[in-house]
């Protein structure tokens, strides 16, 4: 097991992006981040806070659980169902800006979920992907528009993103499953 | 979780909460503009209905197809039951066609036992004579919840026909389970012999029943189930059962009003009460879906294949 990202590190980067975000997107009134549970959560409010500390605008967040639209959910009748969590959007996101917020980017089979569920809440003027690591073996074609660290790996190893709010500290490791 | 639910027995303290925890992510599906999820995509849910019912039959209906199942119902009056043919062979001649699932409606004890031991589909018990009603139940602890923020420690009232009520029986080893002091009440004729054993204390008195409850939940007097006299008139049923809003001041002044529907209105409820401050009787019925759900997919029951 090694340490990827330290507290200090997953803070500067946070930073950063918020200011990608902004460099990229004019006209903040029409974003809104929406981050994937479980961490893509306090990931997302903690960009929203960044993002207020730059220029004072507040972003609405939000947060998705993308369980019911997994592709792997029904095909083998083995273990218990995988538990649902709420999913609040507490706001339209019809012609705006959404930046989809998750902590790893792996097959890319969450962000194609995550994709079809925000769909049924409307339709967003674009939706752009950030992630805090990028660890390749992607199974779709899709790609993060932002990311926090790219991370070369193997398919034996496992990237585990800890964050104070979920895991009580902040850091990155990455271990030989 | 097992590959039915026939019972309230048939779940865990923590199936229930599994399911009740699964109900209110699912509630905010009906809240989206487009109320759908593609979950049971794929899936054949048969709604096999031997007995009148609005509420349940759609219901279950709206649930299954807010999850992208196919559904089909087959309501007795229209099928070969009428022919003669035996809930045994309706059973497996559905079962040869496939279906995933199988809700079952039926005038008869324990029919949802039967299916299971013939049949792959997987069971759910919509309600079997005076069994059980296991949803109802799990929808009512889903509105007390909502309403009390917790199920331990409230007392809750049952009040009416209780021999006949399969709704009683779920709802008393459901709320028992989570650790509520459950009193019953209803005329001696409509008490059965043993009901202690569900762990529910009974009395004759519905004001003993209902002093200091938070939540009130009347029964149905069910005039179809009834072959004797079990009680002289329905206007003395109603003076001595019937939920008044004078006998309502006895309990908690915080107090929930519950009916399972459909309600007799001037038998066991005055109609004020029915439609007045404290009854959440509609949202019984809101909430019936989001926790039919809740079932329907935790019951489909798969896979744990990791997904980053």
């Amino acid at each position: 097991m090694s340490v990827l990202m330290d507290a200090d590190r997953i803070g500067r980067t946070l930073t950063r992006i918020a200011h990608e975000i902004l460099e990229r997107n004019r006209g903040v009134d029409e974003l809104a981040l929406v981050g994937i549970r479980t961490r893509g959560v306090p990931f997302a409010k903690r960009l929203a806070r960044a993002i207020r500390d730059i220029n004072g605008h507040e972003v609405p967040t939000g947060s998705l659980d993308i369980t019911l639209y997994r592709d792997d959910l029904m095909r083998h009748a083995v273990g218990p169902q995988p538990v649902i969590r709420r999913t609040e959007i507490p706001f339209s996101i019809d012609d705006r800006r959404i930046l989809l917020v998750d902590d790893v980017l792996y097959t890319g089979r969450t962000i194609r979920a995550a994709l079809d569920a925000l769909i049924d809440f409307g339709r967003p003027k674009a939706i752009q992907l950030v992630v805090l690591v990028d660890r390749g073996h992607r199974e779709l074609p899709i790609k993060a528009d932002y990311v926090g660290k790219n991370v070369p790996t193997s398919l034996s190893q496992s990237v585990q993103v800890h964050l104070t709010e979920t895991d009580g500290r902040d850091e990155v490791e990455i271990r030989e499953s | 979780m097992k590959k039915d639910l026939l019972s309230i027995s048939d779940l865990t303290r923590e199936d229930i909460y599994l399911i009740l925890d699964t109900a209110e992510a699912m509630r905010e599906v009906g809240e989206r503009p487009i109320k759908k999820v593609p979950t049971l995509r794929g899936k054949t849910i048969v709604n096999l209905f031997y007995e009148p019912s609005t509420r349940t039959r759609t219901s279950f209906e709206i649930a299954e197809k807010r999850l992208s199942a196919d559904t089909l119902n087959i309501a007795v009056a229209t099928s070969s039951v009428l022919k003669g043919e035996t809930l045994v062979d309706t059973a497996l001649n559905i079962e040869a066609m496939a279906p995933d699932m199988i809700v079952l409606r039926h005038a008869s004890s324990g029919a949802g036992h039967l299916l299971s031991r013939i049949c792959k589909s997987r069971i759910i018990n919509a309600g079997d004579g005076m069994h059980e009603h296991p949803t109802q139940a799990l929808l009512d602890a889903f509105t007390i919840r909502e309403h009390k923020k917790r199920l331990d420690g409230l007392k809750v009232a049952i009040v009416g026909d209780l021999l006949h009520s399969r709704v009683l029986r779920s709802n008393a080893l459901l709320l028992t389970t989570l650790g509520a002091d459950v009193w019953v009440s209803g005329p001696a004729t409509l008490v059965p012999i043993g009901i202690e054993r569900l762990g529910v204390r009974a009395t004759t008195s519905v004001d003993v029943a209902i002093d200091g409850a938070d939540v009130v939940m009347m029964l149905r007097i069910q005039h179809e189930r009834m072959q004797g006299a079990f009680f002289p008139s329905v206007r003395e049923y109603f003076q001595t059962f019937g939920m008044t809003r004078e006998r309502l001041a006895r309990a908690k002044a915080d107090v929930i009003i519950m009916h399972p529907g459909p309600m007799n209105r001037g038998v066991e409820i005055a109609s004020d009460v029915a439609d007045g401050p404290y009854s959440v009787i509609l949202e019984q019925v809101a909430n019936g879906v989001a926790v039919r759900m809740a079932v329907l997919y935790l019951l489909a029951g798969e896979p744990e294949e990791a997904l980053n």
